[in-house]
């Protein structure tokens, strides 16, 4: 048994007490690397993510939706840029945390590596990607960190628009021609499974939750959060008089809650390890944005030393 | 018709540079420049979306096409190449970031000096949107000409590129100011947003330290008369997809 450090005593108390860990404050290691390495995460996430529905913004179906398409992708953009602001404050710089996104080193959603091949997939992941995210992000407002909660308070305002706009790009759908039904009810069928997915491994097979939670960084376990997602998707779905592609999903009135069929794990796995369909290209499309920008930030800087100096010089 | 056809050209030529500048939403240098590029992209989006509008309201009170009602989206999405009235400026490829900012800073530069004169305009409804739009094409005036300065003075390759840019780009600039059949005796003087234009290009290359380029060299032309470049047509099969394969689709 190791003791325990007065200073992490300390810690333990604030965090039981609803205190928000601010930057400058002590902390153990462990809890800045495990907000770090979950922090980059999903700031490189916001940025993957913008690519599989920027593959349809030149093709949206009328100029309204192409402005909504472009609005939302511009968003998570915006979103990518808090968080990276927000993981810096524990001492990383973006520039090291986007070298590991491109080494493979660090990780980001596995949703993103799904392909998206009708317009009914923007309205998909809209309604099912932006909703699972939200649910997890909500519970984020109140991680112990300050500054990743303050990001997620501006973030979630603009996350429930996405899904209420993805629903209403679905509900178009749904009430349209037969070829659009069909295209509605397709995309649900694949976007379905890997949503679940995005709650992460179940809480018997999570290794860092429990740590977690003490330290409040999660609020809840992956379970429970998935189980959130069925329940209001589930009933959501009436709406739209469509079906979820789960054949063991049923009410269940003791629980109060949805039953549902088992997640492909195997599946799961894969895409995490990188053979999903679309992990190089994703990938490789940040890593050529990033190279071919790299003349770009190089002139920025040099220009800007250079009305540095003769500030400086002036000045003297 | 005439004034019609003017006033889809400013729709056409906003369109189809926002279509441009819509590839580099998710590929941009730095996260900063790629949600700075894709306002832009939304603003020009958006002016297309008040032209188009009015353009609409202005076919449908004429009643030439009757058991038709033009829209926004009949105008952008079923029209063809041959119809599009926009500059050849606004449908080059995006090219690298040089390209894409000169052409930006050429193109918003003449709108600016375009918007200004239209404030004057006899139909009201067309100064309203040119207004409206001017406080955009400032900032995209500003924020355009920075980065071609910025590039200019910047690094040995980065000057390198906007060189490059500059003499590829400079032939199309001419088209902005040779007026079309609808622009004759529409009170839009071009040749006066021409001499400021020049002005201006010339204080922001000289402060790139960039060389001007000869004015009087041939220019390229057609767009406004619907003669594009071979780019159109790949640019409208994109766009126009799914309103071509679905064409009793509602979206
Ligand atoms: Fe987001
Ligand atoms: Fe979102």
């Amino acid at each position: 048994m190791t003791t325990i450090h007065p200073l992490e005593i300390n810690f333990q108390d604030k965090i039981d007490q609803e205190a928000k860990i601010e930057p400058k404050d002590w902390m153990p290691d462990a809890y800045r690397k495990t907000n770090l390495r979950q922090i980059s995460q999903h700031a490189h996430s916001e940025v993957v993510g913008m690519l599989p529905e920027g593959n349809w913004i030149t093709r949206a179906p009328s100029l309204k939706r192409k402005a909504i398409l472009i609005a939302k992708v511009q968003d998570e953009a915006g979103h990518g840029l808090y968080l990276y602001c927000a993981a810096e404050t524990l001492g990383q710089s973006r520039e090291q945390m986007i070298d590991d996104l491109h080494s493979g080193k660090a990780k980001y959603s596995s949703i993103f590596n799904y392909p998206t091949l009708t317009w009914a997939d923007m309205g998909a992941i809209g309604w099912l990607v932006d909703g699972a995210a939200i649910l997890n992000q909500v519970m984020l407002c109140r991680t112990s960190y300050g500054p990743y909660a303050r990001a997620m308070v501006r973030i979630c305002k603009e996350e429930s628009f996405h899904q209420r706009q993805g629903f209403e790009t679905l509900l178009v759908l749904s009430k349209g021609t037969e070829e659009q039904k069909a295209m509605c009810q397709d995309a649900i069928n694949r976007w379905w499974w890997p949503s679940l997915m995005m709650f992460g491994p179940k809480d018997s097979e999570s290794t860092n939750s429990d740590q977690s939670m003490k330290w409040k960084i999660k609020r809840k376990s992956n379970d429970e959060l998935r189980q959130n997602f069925v329940d209001m998707i589930a009933e959501q779905i009436k709406l739209l008089g469509m079906t979820l592609p789960d054949s063991h999903l049923k009410w269940n009135e003791q629980r109060g809650s949805y039953d549902f069929g088992e997640i492909n794990w195997d599946e799961f796995w894969n895409v995490v390890k990188g053979n999903g369909p679309c992990n190089k290209e994703r990938i490789d499309a940040r890593r050529k944005a990033h190279e071919e920008g790299a003349w770009v930030r190089e002139a920025a800087l040099a220009y800007a030393d250079k009305k540095n100096k003769i500030k400086t010089v002036s000045a003297a | 018709m005439q004034h019609i056809n003017f006033i889809l050209s400013l729709a056409d030529s906003n369109l189809i540079l926002s279509q441009r500048n819509a590839e580099w939403c998710g590929h941009g240098p730095v996260l900063e420049q790629d949600i700075a590029i894709t306002n832009i992209t939304l603003d020009l989006l958006g002016q297309a979306r008040n032209f188009y509008q009015y353009a609409a309201r202005l076919i449908n009170e004429t009643g030439n096409m009757p058991g038709h009602i033009a829209t926004e989206d009949s105008l952008a999405y079923r029209r063809t190449e041959r119809e599009f009235k926009n500059i050849l400026l606004c449908e080059l490829p995006k090219g690298d970031w040089a390209q894409t900012v000169l052409r930006q800073y050429f193109y918003s530069a003449f709108c600016k000096g375009l918007y200004f004169q239209l404030l004057q305009s006899q139909d009201q409804s067309l100064a309203a949107i040119a207004e409206k739009s001017l406080k955009e094409v400032n900032y995209h005036v500003r924020w355009s000409g920075e980065w071609v300065i910025r590039l200019g003075d910047g690094t040995a390759e980065s000057k390198q590129r906007i060189k490059q840019a500059l003499q590829f780009l400079w032939p199309y600039t001419g088209e902005m100011f040779m007026p079309a059949d609808f622009e004759n005796n529409n009170g839009i003087d071009l040749a006066s947003i021409k001499k400021q234009w020049l002005l201006d290009v010339q204080t922001i290359l000289e402060e790139a330290t960039l060389q001007m380029p000869a004015e009087h060299i041939f220019m390229q032309s057609g767009g406004k008369s619907g003669t594009h470049t071979e780019h159109m047509g790949y640019i409208l099969a994109e766009m126009q997809y799914l309103q071509r394969m679905y064409p009793d689709a509602n979206w």
